[in-house]
């Protein structure tokens, strides 16, 4: 890096003279470094994929979760220092109850990755902090039925005033990346961590845009990207965390939950063999090759 | 004329004498409920082979004004327990808010939410001590239904004084007076609740339900009744007693616009 050395790497809140935060580009660094992260809007849910490399045989497989939950239908995974994901999920989850407690309903997906976003900027603006050593991506199901506020006893009025606009759309998937700098998008797709280019490159395949993958098969999609993504550091063992919200009238209900056991070893054993196809495939390409 | 705008329109000094601006004092001795405002009416309450049922009616009363009609008293917390809620309504809310706070808490972990119906009552139990011992109660009076740690049917009340009682049927305010005899009367002390069906209880709540409808005038004939078993909650929240028979009214007296 062409300015090491020159002093402006030392202090968050220092500019250097051609306009650069050294200390959130060493933290986007960090996160280079953690295990590859996904999510995927598919058109009736969001999926989350996560590769957890394995870092001791000691370790209990299946424990020490590395995707959370915020309210009920929000999920965050981070890539990057796990302990600065903890933390930003602890703070995810006090902003999700403040909302309750003012307007006595669940925070839009939304309104939540601006507030992180708002959150995690602040850090990069002290010299007595560092900023986060993680990009998190949050997905959430806005509820597309109308839900009762909070605490709610009664229906009100059936006509008349008070009476609701019939047909009008509300709620959907919601899908955003939070950096180190504070800046966050929504995507169709957003890949982080180690395997980010080949997982990108994986999702751009998939036509997300168009809306039309299907939650079932986005869960396929994201365990094969996780694989995929992977092949890089294929010494390493790791296990896969998958977490999905459906929409209200889908498998979870507008809630995160963990993909059920069953299906997410079923999508793993998919991934293994499109894997192994490719694999074939390009033998076989060489093979041709020095028959020529 | 008075040329200073402040004072037209205002009882005259010289007349009234200086107004004691006291009276606009917007700080003072700070002030707790000391009565509830909209209320709800009894909760009655039957534990039975592989389970407990529970129902109140579906009136929020102001005074005595039937104010709010399609009031759901009864409200679920995780998946096998109920909380049934007699007296003031927006101190119901505001443990409903309390609860579902709770209970997006306890799924933050990777095994859910743990907390049965026994801890759930214990818990609120504690809230209502609390909260009288800062003498600004809430104004409640609830029965909490469903299982407790080694899978038994769990039936319990606490009130605003943070009082448990429990019992294997129970019911708050008026309940507590014209339901509990009938449900002792049906359901023996020394009658074990393996002998009593989920049929035998549901009828004896909406027995008691019909005879608090008839007795009681803060009460309504719409109701929600909920059934809670190893299967899950059978909530349903607007119900209609059936089979009234008013015939035995003539024969009250002592009251109204009697001659005799």
């Amino acid at each position: 890096m062409t300015s090491i050395g020159t002093g402006y790497d030392l202090s968050n809140s220092v500019f250097s003279p051609d306009g650069r935060n050294f200390q959130v580009e060493y933290a986007v660094k960090a996160v280079e470094n953690g295990g590859t992260a996904i999510g995927i809007r598919c058109k009736d849910g969001v999926v989350l994929a996560v590769e957890k490399i394995i870092t001791s045989k000691l370790l209990k497989p299946g424990a020490n979760k590395r995707i959370a939950t915020v309210d009920r239908h929000v999920g965050i995974v981070s890539a990057g220092l796990v302990p600065d994901g903890r933390h930003f999920v602890s703070r995810a989850r006090d902003e999700a109850s403040s909302w309750r407690g003012v307007y006595k309903g669940p925070i839009p997906t939304s309104a939540l990755a601006n507030r992180l976003g708002g959150y995690v900027q602040a850090y990069t603006l002290y010299s007595s902090v560092r900023p986060f050593g993680v990009t998190s991506i949050v997905g959430g199901w806005d509820s597309e039925a109308e839900l009762a506020v909070d605490g709610q006893v009664g229906q009100g009025p059936q006509s008349g005033a008070g009476g609701k606009v019939e047909g009008a759309k509300a709620g959907g998937p919601g899908l955003y990346m939070i950096e180190p700098s504070g800046l966050y998008w929504g995507y169709y797709g957003a890949a982080t961590g180690k395997g980010r280019q080949a997982a990108k490159a994986e999702l751009e395949k998939l036509d997300l845009s168009s809306e039309k993958l299907s939650l079932l098969d986005g869960v396929k999609e994201a365990a094969r990207i996780i694989y995929v993504a992977h092949e890089d550091s294929k010494d390493k063992d790791f296990e896969l965390e998958m977490t999905w919200i459906s929409s209200v009238d889908g498998p979870t209900k507008g809630r995160h939950e963990e993909v059920p056991q069953d299906i997410r070893e079923e999508a793993e054993k998919a991934a293994r063999r499109a894997l192994d196809e490719e694999e074939e495939e390009e033998d076989k390409g060489q093979g041709e090759q020095m028959e020529e | 004329m008075n040329h200073f705008p402040g004072t037209w329109g205002r009882p005259r000094d010289d007349v009234y004498g200086a107004y004691n601006p006291s009276y606009l004092q917007t700080t003072g001795p700070k002030t707790h409920t000391s009565s509830p405002a909209v209320t709800g009416t009894s909760v009655v309450g039957v534990k039975f082979n592989g389970g407990v049922a529970l129902a109140t009616d579906n009136l929020a009363s102001y005074g005595s004004l039937a104010r709010f009609t399609d009031v759901k008293r009864l409200r679920i917390f995780g998946d096998k327990a109920v909380v049934g809620f007699g007296g003031d309504v927006s101190d119901m809310q505001y443990i409903d808010r309390l609860l579902e706070s709770i209970d997006i808490r306890e799924n933050y972990s990777s095994h859910g939410n743990m907390l049965n119906a026994k801890n759930l009552h214990t818990y609120l139990a504690k809230v209502f001590y609390k909260r009288r011992s800062e003498f600004n109660p809430l104004w409640n009076h609830i029965l909490v239904a469903g299982f407790d740690g080694e899978g038994k049917p769990f039936l319990s009340s606490a009130d605003l004084l943070g009082t448990t009682f429990s019992a294997p049927h129970l019911a708050t305010g008026f309940g507590a007076h014209l339901a509990v005899p009938i449900l002792r009367r049906l359901f023996p002390d020394e009658m074990p609740i393996e002998n009593v069906s989920r049929e035998d209880a549901v009828n004896a709540l909406k027995q008691c339900l019909k005879v608090l409808y008839y007795r009681d005038a803060r009460s309504l004939d719409k109701y929600s009744i909920a059934v809670i078993t190893e299967e899950g909650i059978d909530l349903k929240e607007d119900e209609q007693l059936e089979n009234q028979s008013w015939a035995f009214a003539e024969r009250i007296k002592g009251y109204g616009a009697q001659t005799v």
